[in-house]
C-alpha cells in the first residue's frame, strides 16, 4: 500500500514535469543531463549554460564519472537532450556507455560534444558513430599561421578566428555573424560516406592539425578547409547532434574577449562565439527549423472522404498543412519548392503543390491510366530543417467491367453490320423455308 | 480403408465380365438369367437384372472414388493442401463473401506489390464458381458447411461425377462392359488421384471432368449428328474453359481429329453439324470469360480449329457441287482448284495476320510443349517448375501401372473394330501419351484416355475369355471371338478336340486378368495412402523410433506474420510461398505463384543472389519488411530455398546479366560446403538460410552446422547480418523469416 501511495506521490510530483517534455508537438527539449569532468567547468562555462537556462531548459549538472547518472528510466529517458562536456572521460558512470548514448540519439534525443586535445577515446568513438573523425594525434591542435586570433601572451596560433560558416539561416539563424568565431581544439573531419553530417564552421585553408609543442617533421595529415572545426549531424529521425573540437569555445573567455583576427585592421569588442553558439543550440535543441506536416488528405475532387482505392483516370486533391516550431509555438511553414510525388517504383506524376501561404498546400491531378499500389510521397529535404518524408499508400484500380462506355460512336458501323446480319439471316430463313 | 477397396474394384471388374455371360455352376438364378440369354422371351427380365447390377456397379464406384481420397482427411485434417489451391482457396472465399460482381472486378493489391493483380481478369473462375455454388446450395438446404470443406472436397466430388462421364464414353465408344471397366479403373487411377485428392482444391480436380464430358459429347454428336449434343458439348467446352487453361488441349484436339476424319474420307453430315455447333458455340461461350477473352479468333494457338472449321465450307460445297457436276472429271479439275484455292487463302489470311500481329504467335509453354527442350533454354521460369520436368518412366509406371500394359492392347481392340468414335479415343490416347511424356502434370490429361483405351482392352479380352470358357457346346462362338489374342491361334486350327483344354487355359487367363486388376487395386490405394494424400503443407517423417514426426512449420510461421507483422507490410519469398502468404498470412508478396511478371520474379531473384548490401537496396526500392526463406537443413527436408536456389540465379540472370550462374558453381558443381564459390557462401540466401546455423548441432556425431538436407557440414558458419535481423524462425527451422532494417540513424 505504502508502495502504491509512493508511487502515486511520484507521479503527482513528476506528471507536469513530463507534461513538459519532448513530444512531436512541443519539439523543444526541456530536460538536459550535462556531464562534466570537472564540476569548475560548470562556473567557466556559465555564460553558455545560462543563456540555456535563460531560455527554459533545466540543466542537470552531473560528473561523467557519477556512478548513479542514467539516462533512463524504467524504459524512460528522463531527459530530452545530453551535453557531454566531458572531452577526457574514460568511462561513464551509472549505465551510460558508448551503446546507451547511441540509443539516446538513435531514439529521437540531442546531443552535444565537446572535444579537446587529449580527447579520450570513447569521445572518440561517438564522434566516429556520428560520423566525425577527430585527428588520430592525441596531442594535435588546429593550427593557422594566417587566421589566428591575435593574442599578446599566446604566440602558437592555436587560437585561431574563425568566420567560415555554413550557409544557413536556419542553422546559424538570420542574423548575420559579423565577428570571428574563437576556437582552440583538436580538428576533425567528416566522414564522406555520411551524407547527414555538415560542416558547421571549417578552418581556413592555411590551417593544418599538429602537434604545436613538436616540430612538424611530416605533412600534417588533415589541412586546409577540409578541417572542420564544428559540425552537426541531423539524424535520420531529426535528433541533431554537434560536435565540437574544442570545450573552449564554450567558455567565458572566449565568448566575452575582445579579438583582433591577425591580417585584419578591424578589432571586435567580442568574439562571435556567444552569438554563434546560441544560435546553434537553438537549432541543436530544436528551437528553430523542425517542421511538422499535419492533416494529410487525397480525396476525388467534389468529395469530402478519402476513399480506400482510387480507380485509373480519378482526378484528385492532395493537401497538407506543414508548420515550423518557432521555439514557442507552431507557425505555418511558407515555401515554394514542396513537391509531391504518386510513386509506384518510380513518379508517376511530380507536381509542385499551391500554397495558401497559411501552412495549406494543395495540388490537384489525375490519377495515371497505370493501375498498381501507388503512394502519395512528399520527400523534402531542406538544408537546415528537419526532413519530412510522407508517404501514404493508396491502390489504384482498373475500370469495373460496367464503368466503360456501353457504345462507343467508332464501332457504329459494326453495330450495324452485326443487326443486319442478325435480320438478313432471319429474312433469308423465313424466305428459305416458306417459299418453295 | 485398405481392406474396403480392394474388394470393391474386383467385384465390380469381376462383374463386368460376368453380367453377360454365364458362371459354370448352373444353379444360382444368375446362371438362370444366364442360361436363358439365347431366349428372346426373357429379354425384358435379363435387361432388367443387368441394369441393376449395371447401375450398382456404378454407385459403387462412385462411392469409391469419392472415399479412395479421403486419405489426406484421415491421414491429416481437413485442410487446403499445396500452393496454387491456397489461392483458389481465398478467391472463393473472396467470392462467397463479396458476391460475384466484386469477384470479378476484383483488383488485388496484396500481392505483386507494386504492381498488384486483376483477379478477376486473370483467373479461370470456373472452379470457384462451382465451389461456391454448391456452398450456396448447401446454404439454401440449411446445411451449416463452412466453404473451406466445400473446397476440400469439390475434387473428389467431381472424380466421382467424372466416373460417371468414363461409363457413358466408354458405353458410346465400345459397349456397356467396357464403360463400367472405364469408370472404375478412372476411379483410382493414381495419375489422376494424384490432382483430386481431397483438400487438392485445384482447376485440374474440375478440369478433368469438364474435359471427358466436352469429348464424350462431341463423340456422341459425331456419333448422331445431333444438334443437341453438340450443343451440350459446346457447353461442356464453355465449362471446361472457365476452369483449366488446358482446354488448350480441346480446341486443338478435336480440330485433328475432324481432320483426320476428313483426309480418311469419313466427312459425313454428322461430322459437319457436330463440329460447326460446337466450335462456333463453344468459342463464343468461350470469349465471355475474361482471362481468354478474344484469344479464340487472335492467339495462334487456336488457329488450327478456325482452320478446320473453314475446311469444313470447303468440304460441304464441294458436296453440293458434286452433286450439281454430272461430270466427275469435271468435279475433279474443280476439286483440285477449290482445295488450292482453300489452302492458299487460309495460309495468306493467317501468313497476314501473323505478320500484322492480330494473331499473337505461340506463347512459350505451347512451344515447350512441341518442343520439350525449349523453355529449358528459353524460359527458365517454366523449366524451374517441377511438374514441368519430363516424366520419368518410372511415374508411368507409378501413375498408370497395369494399364501402361494394357493401353496398348486396348489401341489394338480400336484398331480391330476403326468407328468414328474409337478414331476418336486413339487420338485422345496417343496425342495425351505423348504430352505426358513431355511434362509431368500432363499425366493428368492422359489419364482419362489410358483408361479408357485399357477399359477396351480389359473389357474385350474378359468378355472373349468367358465366351470360351461358357462355350461347351456353343463351338462357333469361340471362332467368332475377336481380339482374345491370346487364346485365338490355338482355337482357330483345333476348335473340337482341344475344347477343354481351352476352357481351362480360358480360366487361366481370366483368374490371370483378375489377379493383374486387383494388384492394381492395391498399388493404387497403397500409392493413394503413401503418396498423394500429403498437404505438403504439413510434412510427414517417421521418427526414430517409427512413430509418426508432424512438421507444422509452414503455418505456425504464416501465422506468426500474422499476429506479429504490421498489417500492410511486405513479404518477400520465392515465389512458390506467395499464394500461401497472402492467403494464410494475410500479407503482401512481391511475387507469387501467379507467374506472370518474369521480370519482377528475376527482381526477387537477384535480391536472392546479391550480396547482402545490393539486395538491400532492392529489397528498399520494393518497400520490403520482411523476407521469408524455407530451410530444411534441420530436418532433411529436400526442396528448401538452397535446392531452388540455382532457379533463382538462373532466373535472375536471365533479366539481369550482372548475376551469372558460375559465380555460384565450383567447376560446375553446386555445392554448400568449404569448397563452395565465395559468392555463394556471402549471398543472401545463403547468409538467411544458414544465419546461426553453424551454431547447431543437428545429427549426433557430426561437426555443428552439418546440413542433413544435403548431407554436409556448411562452409560460412560465421554470418554476420547488416541489414537484416532475424525476427521468427520456426520450431524446426524449416520457415526463418527476417526484419529488414531501416536506414541507420546516422549514416
Amino acid at each position: 500500500m505504502s508502495k502504491l501511495v509512493g508511487v502515486l506521490a511520484f507521479l503527482t510530483l513528476t506528471l507536469p514535469f513530463l507534461a513538459h517534455s519532448f513530444s512531436p508537438d512541443h519539439p523543444t527539449d526541456r530536460r538536459v543531463l550535462v556531464l562534466l569532468d570537472d564540476l569548475a567547468v560548470k562556473s567557466s562555462h556559465s555564460l553558455f549554460f545560462k543563456s540555456l537556462q535563460s531560455r527554459g531548459f533545466e540543466l542537470d549538472f552531473k560528473l561523467a564519472d557519477d556512478p548513479k547518472i542514467s539516462l533512463q528510466r524504467y524504459g524512460l529517458y528522463s531527459y530530452d537532450a545530453l551535453i557531454l562536456f566531458s572531452p577526457s572521460v574514460d568511462r561513464f558512470g551509472g549505465s551510460i556507455d558508448l551503446a546507451a548514448i547511441l540509443d539516446f540519439v538513435d531514439s529521437g534525443h540531442d546531443l552535444i560534444i565537446a572535444a579537446d586535445t587529449h580527447a579520450s577515446d570513447l569521445i572518440r568513438q561517438i564522434a566516429v558513430e556520428c560520423g566525425v573523425d577527430f585527428d588520430e594525434d592525441p596531442a594535435a591542435m588546429v593550427i593557422d599561421h594566417t587566421s589566428y586570433a591575435v593574442s599578446d601572451t599566446e604566440g602558437d596560433h592555436t587560437v585561431i578566428a574563425s568566420d567560415d560558416f555554413i550557409k544557413s539561416d536556419v542553422i546559424l539563424g538570420s542574423e548575420k555573424i559579423e565577428a570571428p568565431v574563437l576556437f582552440q581544439g583538436i580538428g576533425h573531419t567528416v566522414n564522406s560516406e555520411n551524407s547527414l553530417v555538415l560542416k558547421v564552421l571549417s578552418a581556413s585553408p592555411s590551417a593544418y592539425s599538429s602537434n604545436p609543442k613538436s616540430k612538424l617533421s611530416n605533412p600534417p595529415s588533415l589541412t586546409g578547409s577540409a578541417i572542420s572545426l564544428v559540425s552537426v549531424v541531423q539524424a535520420r529521425n531529426n535528433a541533431r547532434v554537434l560536435i565540437s573540437g574544442s570545450l573552449s569555445l564554450f567558455s567565458d573567455r572566449f565568448f566575452r574577449s575582445k579579438m583582433q583576427k591577425a591580417g585584419s585592421s578591424k578589432k571586435h569588442e567580442k568574439s562571435a562565439n556567444e552569438q554563434f553558439l546560441t544560435e546553434l543550440s537553438k537549432w541543436v535543441f530544436h528551437e528553430r527549423g523542425h517542421l511538422k506536416a499535419v492533416n494529410v488528405k487525397h480525396q476525388r475532387v467534389g468529395e469530402a472522404d478519402e476513399p480506400a482505392i482510387y480507380r485509373i483516370n480519378d482526378d484528385l486533391e492532395y493537401s497538407v498543412e506543414i508548420y515550423e516550431w518557432r521555439g514557442q509555438r507552431w507557425e505555418p511553414y511558407v515555401a515554394d519548392d514542396l513537391q509531391v510525388q504518386f510513386y509506384m517504383m518510380s513518379p508517376y506524376v511530380l507536381k509542385t503543390l499551391s500554397t495558401d501561404q497559411k501552412g495549406r498546400y494543395f495540388t490537384e491531378f489525375r490519377v495515371p491510366d497505370v493501375y498498381g499500389v501507388f503512394q502519395f510521397k512528399v520527400e523534402y529535404k531542406r538544408l537546415g530543417y528537419t526532413s519530412l518524408s510522407l508517404s501514404k499508400q493508396i491502390p489504384v484500380r482498373p475500370f469495373r467491367h460496367n464503368e466503360y462506355e456501353r457504345f462507343i460512336p467508332a464501332a457504329y458501323p459494326y453495330y450495324g453490320a452485326a443487326f443486319s446480319m442478325m435480320t438478313g439471316f432471319f429474312v433469308f430463313t423465313a424466305v428459305h423455308l416458306y417459299n418453295k | 480403408m485398405v481392406g474396403k477397396s480392394e474388394p470393391l474394384n474386383g467385384t465390380a471388374t469381376a462383374k463386368t465380365g460376368q453380367s453377360p455371360s454365364p458362371s459354370p455352376p448352373p444353379a444360382t438364378p444368375m446362371s438362370d438369367l444366364l442360361g436363358n440369354f439365347s431366349f428372346k422371351t426373357l429379354k425384358l427380365k435379363t435387361k432388367q437384372q443387368e441394369l441393376l447390377i449395371r447401375v450398382s456397379i456404378l454407385c459403387l464406384v462412385y462411392v469409391l472414388a469419392f472415399i479412395t481420397r479421403l486419405f489426406s482427411v484421415l491421414r491429416y485434417e481437413s485442410m487446403i493442401h499445396e500452393f496454387d489451391p491456397y489461392f483458389n482457396y481465398r478467391t472463393t472465399l473472396y467470392l462467397t463473401e463479396k458476391g460475384f460482381y466484386e469477384f470479378w472486378n476484383w483488383f488485388d493489391s496484396e500481392s505483386w506489390y507494386p504492381l498488384g493483380r486483376i483477379i478477376g481478369g486473370t483467373l479461370y473462375p470456373g472452379l470457384m464458381v462451382t465451389a461456391a455454388i454448391i456452398y450456396w446450395a448447401l446454404r439454401f438446404l440449411s446445411f451449416a458447411v463452412h466453404i473451406r470443406e466445400v473446397c476440400v472436397l469439390t475434387a473428389p466430388f467431381f472424380a466421382s461425377n467424372t466416373t460417371i462421364v468414363a461409363y457413358f464414353f466408354g458405353k458410346e465408344i465400345w459397349d456397356t462392359g467396357a464403360g463400367l471397366v472405364a469408370a472404375a479403373l478412372i476411379a483410382i487411377c493414381p495419375g489422376y488421384i494424384s490432382r483430386s485428392v481431397a483438400g487438392s482444391y485445384d482447376n485440374e480436380g474440375v478440369a478433368i471432368f469438364a474435359l471427358l464430358l466436352t469429348f464424350y459429347l462431341f463423340v456422341k454428336a459425331v456419333n448422331t449428328g445431333s444438334l443437341a449434343w453438340a450443343l451440350g458439348s459446346a457447353l461442356g467446352y464453355f465449362y471446361m474453359v472457365s476452369a483449366w487453361g488446358g482446354y488448350i488441349f480441346i480446341i486443338n484436339l478435336i480440330p485433328l481429329y475432324v481432320l483426320v476424319l476428313l483426309i480418311t474420307g469419313r466427312y459425313s453430315m454428322r461430322l459437319y453439324v457436330a463440329y460447326n455447333c460446337t466450335y462456333i458455340l463453344g468459342m463464343l461461350l468461350a470469349m465471355q470469360i475474361r482471362f481468354v477473352g478474344f484469344q479464340h479468333v487472335q492467339s495462334g494457338e487456336h488457329m488450327a480449329a478456325m482452320g478446320v472449321f473453314f475446311l469444313m465450307q470447303v468440304f460441304y460445297f464441294l458436296d453440293y457441287v458434286k452433286h450439281l457436276l454430272s461430270d466427275s472429271k469435271m468435279f475433279q479439275a474443280f476439286l483440285r482448284i477449290t482445295v488450292t484455292c482453300a489452302v492458299a487463302v487460309g495460309g495468306v489470311a493467317l501468313g497476314v495476320g501473323t505478320a500484322s500481329g492480330y494473331i499473337s504467335p505461340w506463347t512459350g509453354r505451347f512451344y515447350s510443349l512441341l518442343d520439350p527442350t525449349y523453355a529449358k533454354d528459353h524460359i527458365p521460369i517454366i523449366a524451374s517448375v517441377s511438374e514441368h520436368q519430363p516424366t520419368a518412366w518410372s511415374s508411368f509406371m507409378f501413375d498408370f501401372h497395369i494399364l501402361l500394359f494394357l493401353f496398348p492392347a486396348g489401341l489394338y481392340f480400336c484398331f480391330k473394330r476403326l468407328s468414328d468414335a474409337t478414331i476418336f479415343i486413339v487420338m485422345y490416347g496417343l496425342t495425351s501419351m505423348y504430352f505426358a511424356g513431355v511434362m509431368v502434370r500432363l499425366i493428368l490429361v492422359a489419364t482419362p484416355a489410358v483408361c479408357l483405351i485399357s477399359a477396351i482392352a480389359v473389357s474385350a479380352t474378359i468378355k472373349n475369355l468367358t465366351q470360351l470358357a461358357r462355350a461347351k457346346d456353343k463351338v462357333s462362338q469361340t471362332g467368332s471371338a475377336k481380339g482374345a489374342s491370346s487364346t485365338k491361334g490355338s482355337s482357330k486350327g483345333s476348335i473340337d478336340q482341344s475344347q477343354p483344354f481351352q476352357r481351362n487355359g480360358a480360366f487361366a487367363l481370366l483368374f490371370g486378368a483378375f489377379y493383374l486388376l486387383s494388384k492394381y487395386a492395391t498399388h493404387c490405394t497403397w500409392v493413394t495412402s503413401e503418396a498423394y494424400s500429403s498437404p505438403s503443407i504439413v510434412l510427414a517423417a517417421r521418427g526414430a523410433h517409427g512413430n509418426r514426426v508432424i512438421f507444422d512449420d509452414y503455418r505456425e510461421a504464416y501465422f506468426w506474420l500474422r499476429q506479429n507483422t504490421p498489417p500492410d507490410a511486405k513479404v518477400m519469398s520465392w515465389w512458390d510461398y506467395g499464394y500461401q502468404i497472402t492467403a494464410m498470412g494475410n500479407r503482401t508478396v512481391i511475387v507469387d505463384n501467379n507467374t506472370w511478371n518474369n521480370t519482377h520474379i528475376a527482381t526477387v531473384g537477384r535480391a536472392m543472389s546479391s550480396y547482402e548490401d545490393e539486395a538491400y537496396d532492392i529489397m528498399r526500392s520494393l518497400d520490403v519488411d520482411y523476407v521469408l526463406v524455407v530451410f530444411g537443413g534441420v530436418t532433411g527436408y529436400s526442396s528448401d530455398d538452397i535446392n531452388k536456389f540455382l532457379w533463382m540465379v538462373r532466373i535472375g540472370g536471365g533479366v539481369f546479366p550482372v548475376i551469372k550462374e558460375p559465380d555460384y558453381l565450383v567447376n560446375g558443381e553446386y555445392r554448400v560446403d568449404k569448397g563452395a564459390a565465395p559468392k555463394m557462401l556471402n549471398c543472401l540466401m545463403y547468409k538467411l538460410s544458414y544465419y546461426r546455423f553453424g551454431e547447431m548441432t543437428t545429427e549426433y556425431g557430426k561437426p555443428p552446422g552439418y546440413d542433413r538436407a544435403r548431407g554436409v557440414e556448411i562452409g560460412n558458419k560465421d554470418i554476420k547480418l547488416e541489414y537484416l535481423e532475424e525476427a521468427f524462425t520456426t520450431s524446426n527451422w524449416i520457415v526463418r523469416i527476417y526484419k529488414v532494417k531501416p536506414p541507420n540513424n546516422r549514416w
